[in-house]
């Protein structure tokens, strides 16, 4: 178990550091550069740019470039906004928990009505299982933002239940102003776990294993519990880490929708902007949580199946 | 036979249909008329081919029919009938009544879970026994069973352990339930050879010692002879031949029995060929009007095809056939002495 952990963190920062070269390289190649947006529409003579160029380490070839910012990285300083001039960690962090907030009410959102609705829908055969099916039919084809859209004319403009842009200020304020973002990402993935846990509980149900705890009598809930959920389990979390990691970069679009200061909306406009510190520092964050969300999967799945934990093969 | 209050399973008249969602035709027969009955501590082997309905009855008898199958006939067992069983009452009847031993442990072990907690959890969960009394009796019945260290098994998964040893594991959770009758679905067939005898002298043995009443299904009607008492021979969901074992083997009396006795390799004539049963086997659900039998049997006549053989009194069973005094001219009178 120990070496798996270890093993996964290496995995995380080999993936780290292959994802910042490529975002680095892939934001150079792009057009526009950032100085366009600091001067703006105005004409910069030569060396006025050539000046801003320099104390950008603009002019400079682009390893240099990186290897300038992968030191500063690892000594613990993520480098300076190009256009505003703030730290990066300052602007990332303000932003941070905002995003982090949002995507776990989400994902406690998907996991509780998925996994309640997979449930019944396996459970209960026939009207029950076709009228669940109806419904994760039609939500798995509601892209976040389409579901943002809707959510907002509805519930933020018609009803006025919530804030339609921003989200308020103390806890409660801010939680309230993060359930409707946090459906407008949900509803997809809900319905998407909705099947995953159906099937994966259908599959369980219909196991030998599972027909021995019926034949030694015991109670249907401990039958349900112990052999049939737990054993079901490794495809529904495996689903879930993915419709996780999958919501983290769905942030771009709802933070943009809602107007809700966090990691996505930082994004967009840092990568409209070029500002290559902080949109290098944002997509590693969506990189890392992708890769974290992943390993938790496996982990998880490791404890509960034990044949996933003997590296060597010890079938006997 | 019938409404014996001592038998310990009674089964009357058992037929089993399975609808088919698919087709709106009538549901298929599975079994048709199936009655056999056990004393406490009897063996009685089911023999036949695969789809005859082996599994089929000791399921029916169990209660793990699929939903959209429907029951005819009585099962009792101890005289209650199981097929009109209440939620509470079939649990305690499947906990403390019947014990299955399943054809393919390893898919009839839950992987994920620890041995120790495979044996010591019906004892736990259905009967309020502490785990750690729970643990202490299922390393003695591992010991019962043939396995060394049994506090090392106990902590190991069910990928730990191999084929065999895992069958024992699956015999000893029916023993710790010390049922009054076990129902074993093939437990030798998904083993070595060398682990078959072995397994089957393990289920004889305690049958013996404890007075355990035994069902025991394998296609291998030698080893039906072997190991039971009385030997029931099934073909396409109808007991054809429900005999003495002893008695059977002298004198087999239907032509299928004589049949898969006859496709046995002989170690005594070596001949170039093994003799087989024409024709492949038949569900319950393809045969005509008939005698099930009729179209691979080399006797079948006009009546063979057209009506369905009850069962007949042959020496001290019952065979369903119309021509038992053609194929064995047995004056009838002799017949019915019954001398074996």
């Amino acid at each position: 178990m120990t070496r798996m952990v270890i093993s996964r963190l290496g995995g995380l920062a080999t993936t780290l550091l292959l994802a910042s070269v490529a975002i680095f390289g892939s934001l150079y190649l792009a057009p526009g550069s950032p100085e366009d947006v600091l001067f703006g529409t105005r004409q910069p003579s030569p060396a006025a740019r050539a000046a801003v160029e320099h104390q950008l380490h603009l002019d400079q070839p682009l390893p240099v470039r990186y290897w300038d910012w992968l030191t500063g990285v690892l000594h613990g300083n993520l480098g300076t906004s190009m256009v505003t001039q703030q730290s990066v960690a300052s602007r990332v962090g303000s932003g941070l928990g905002t995003t982090a907030t949002l995507v776990l009410i989400a994902v406690l959102f998907v996991v509780v009505f998925g996994i309640a609705l997979g449930a019944v829908a396996a459970l209960r055969p026939g009207a029950v299982d076709a009228a669940a099916g109806a419904v994760t039919s039609v939500t798995v084809t509601i892209p976040p933002f389409v579901a943002s859209t809707v959510l907002i004319t509805v519930f933020a403009v018609r009803l006025g239940w919530f804030p339609s842009s921003g989200i308020g200020t103390g806890f409660g304020g801010r939680i309230h102003g993060l359930i409707l973002p946090a459906c407008a990402l949900a509803i997809m993935n809900c319905g998407f776990l909705a099947r995953v846990t159906r099937n994966a509980l259908l599959d369980q149900l219909g196991r030998e294993h599972v027909q021995t705890a019926v034949a030694r009598g015991l109670p249907r809930a401990i039958v349900l519990r112990d052999h049939v959920l737990r054993n079901a389990l490794p495809p529904i979390s495996t689903a879930a880490a993915l419709l996780t990691s999958g919501m983290f970069a769905s942030t771009l679009i709802v933070e943009t929708a809602f107007g809700v200061p966090g990691i996505g909306q930082l994004t967009i406009t840092s990568v409209a902007q070029k500002d290559f510190p902080v949109v290098q520092a944002v997509s590693l964050l969506l990189v890392a949580a992708f890769v974290v969300c992943n390993a938790l999967s496996d982990l998880l799945q490791a404890l509960i199946d034990p044949r996933l934990r003997s590296t060597s093969g010890r079938m006997a | 036979m019938s409404a014996d209050t001592r038998a310990l399973l009674e089964i009357e008249n058992l037929t089993v249909r399975l609808a088919d969602p698919a087709a709106d035709d009538a549901p298929k027969p599975l079994l048709e008329g199936i009655s056999l009955s056990l004393a406490p501590g009897e063996a009685l082997g089911l023999v036949g081919e695969s789809g005859s309905g082996k599994s089929m009855t000791i399921r029916a008898a169990t209660r793990l029919l699929p939903p959209r199958a429907s029951v005819e006939g009585a099962i009792r067992f101890e005289g209650t009938d199981v097929t009109r069983m209440s939620g509470p009452a079939l649990r305690a009847y499947r906990d403390t009544g019947v014990g299955m031993v399943f054809q393919d442990p390893r898919a009839h072990i839950n992987p994920t879970r620890r041995i120790g907690a495979f044996l010591t959890e019906a004892l736990v969960r259905n009967r309020g026994v502490g785990r750690r009394e729970a643990t202490a009796r299922a390393a003695a019945v591992l010991g019962e069973v043939g396995i060394d260290d049994p506090a090392r098994r106990l902590r190991q998964y069910p990928h730990e352990l191999s084929g065999g040893m895992l069958q024992r594991v699956m015999i000893a959770s029916v023993l710790l339930a010390e049922p009054r009758l076990i129902l074993a679905d093939e437990p030798t067939t998904a083993l070595d050879v060398t682990i078959q005898s072995e397994v089957v002298g393990i289920l004889d043995r305690l049958r013996r010692d404890r007075g355990i009443g035994m069902v025991f299904i394998t296609h291998d009607l030698d080893l039906a002879l072997a190991v039971c008492g009385r030997v029931a021979v099934m073909y396409a969901g109808r007991i054809v031949e429900l005999r003495d074992a002893k008695d059977l083997h002298e004198r087999a009396a239907h032509p299928y029995t004589l049949g898969l006795l006859g496709s046995r390799p002989s170690i005594d004539v070596r001949s170039a060929r093994l003799t087989a049963i024409p024709g492949r086997p038949r569900g319950a659900f393809e045969s005509g009007p008939g005698c099930a039998f009729a179209d691979r049997c080399a006797h079948a006549q006009d009546v063979c095809r057209t009506t369905p053989p009850e069962p007949v009194r042959f020496r001290d069973g019952d065979v369903r056939c119309h021509l038992l005094d053609q194929i064995h001219s047995v004056p009838t009178a002799a017949r019915e002495g019954g001398a074996a």
